[in-house]
């Protein structure tokens, strides 16, 4: 019990998906325009999941190693459906408002980065359990983000208007330049206050690569994936690199034996 | 030809795929450094997404819509993306070495690129036939690419600048997108 309660915690505060380790940014920044949208999406992903962390929690035993991305790809990608399908069915205005961003959660990096980081180490229940704690952290984010842009922008609270009528809102923070605004100052506090955040994470080597440059703090997650390319491909090159010196050495090597061998014929 | 052209436009500088709609955040901010790996990762991303965007219209409208199974939509589009990247990687590195080395490192990344996904999806959402959809594809990737080497170009600017201690590395930069956001708003009047 003690551990679910530890899941909880670290999904909510430690490892806060949004404020600490900032995955997920696409729909951080799309679609909380309003707090009813962020929180609707927050939950939405929460469901997704939570499920998608226990079957693939049942099933890591089963699903061989070579083959797990695509495996868990294709689960993540049949409860997105599923879950799709309802809203449409249920929630239609909250499905309008989303749009593409609800099968966008298919690519969220939350979802594969926990099954690959957590799910698929894990028993069940635990899993189940940092599924929630990590959907809630989330949807945490993106609600509170969702109501700093409704205040300032439109001056109300999940459509409740909260600022005096002397108050002008600045409609550019409901507008996409907002987001982005938004987030830089969240991640300017960060810095600021010297909090633990992924935007505090000392960038590595300016190699060309990165995921928002936060790669060090993706937990394993699909940026693992990225780091084994990209160390395989430095290896091949090095080879490549030892070859060809090889190759040049074995030439002047040749060349070496070949002169003395020919001043000797004469 | 006419409309083709208003959606390769509408798509790559109107709704310019990051800076309005979003998508493909994380090569942006972390790709972004210098214009040279920007350029690659762009070219990169034009080359995938128009590819993608062919084979998922394909899909979708002669085999999905004639089968009845439009709902399956986001899984085959996932695992088609995913190999589709896989089997472009190879091809290139078989035939064509050049271009392999310039756009080979970006392709691994691509994979995890919500960008091409979303222009998959939008394809379906906005009803568009085959050729459409492939316009659309290139705009977007377009409007990623000027987008993604634009920041580049600030970003090699502003390495040297004195910026206040709490607003170096990522803050400054979201900064930077929020007014080239701005400044992309303009073109919603063209079309």
């Amino acid at each position: 019990m003690n551990r679910c309660v530890e899941r909880l915690h670290n999904g909510l505060i430690k490892e806060n998906p949004t404020f600490v380790l900032m995955l997920g940014m696409c729909p951080t920044l799309a679609v909380t325009s309003s707090a009813f949208n962020g929180l609707g999406m927050g939950l939405t992903t929460t469901l997704v999941l939570v499920m998608s962390n226990t079957l693939i929690s049942l099933l890591r035993n089963v699903i061989p190693d070579r083959v797990r991305m695509p495996a868990f790809i294709v689960i993540v990608a049949s409860f997105v459906t599923i879950v799709q399908l309802l809203l449409q069915g249920y929630i239609p205005s909250l499905y309008d408002t989303l749009g593409i961003y609800i099968p966008l959660i298919v690519v969220n990096c939350i979802i594969l980065g926990r099954a690959e980081a957590y799910a698929s180490k894990n028993p069940v229940i635990p899993s189940a359990f940092d599924g929630i704690g990590m959907g809630l952290g989330f949807t945490m984010g993106l609600t509170l983000i969702g109501i700093f842009r409704e205040l300032i922008g439109s001056g109300m609270v999940f459509g409740l208007k909260i600022m005096p009528d002397v108050y002008e809102p600045f409609a550019i923070f409901v507008m996409a330049p907002g987001a982005f605004f938004v987030l830089a100052m969240l991640t300017a506090v960060q810095n600021k206050l010297k909090l633990k955040g992924a935007s505090n994470v000392p960038a590595a080597a300016d190699n060309g690569f990165g995921c928002g440059g936060n790669c060090a703090s993706c937990l394993d997650g699909v940026c693992a994936a990225n780091h084994e390319i990209i160390k395989k491909a430095a290896e091949e090159r090095k080879e490549a690199a030892k070859a060809a010196a090889a190759a040049k050495a074995d030439a002047a090597k040749a060349a070496a034996l070949k002169d003395p061998d020919k001043k000797g014929d004469r | 030809m006419k409309e083709l052209l208003i959606i390769i436009v509408g798509s790559a500088l109107v709704n310019n795929v990051v800076l309005s709609q979003f998508l493909g955040l994380c090569p942006f901010l972390g790709v972004s450094r210098k214009i040279k790996t920007a350029a690659g990762m762009g070219a990169a991303v034009i080359f995938v997404i128009t590819i993608s965007s062919a084979i998922t219209s394909l899909l979708y409208n002669y085999v999905l819509v004639k089968l009845d199974l439009e709902y399956l939509q986001t899984i085959v589009f996932i695992i088609v993306i995913a190999a589709l990247v896989q089997f472009v990687e190879m091809v290139l590195k078989k035939n064509s070495p050049a271009l392999y080395n310039s756009l080979g490192v970006y392709l691994p990344l691509i994979t995890t690129n919500c960008a091409v996904l979303g222009v998959a999806l939008l394809n379906v959402t906005k009803g568009y036939s085959l050729i459409s959809g492939v316009a659309n594809g290139f705009g977007t990737a377009c409007g990623f690419t000027v987008a993604i080497v634009i920041l580049a170009g600030i970003r090699e600017r502003i390495e040297h600048n004195d910026i206040p201690e709490s607003f170096k590395g990522t803050p400054i930069v979201l900064v930077t997108a929020g007014l080239m956001a701005i400044a992309f708003i303009g073109f919603s009047g063209i079309i």
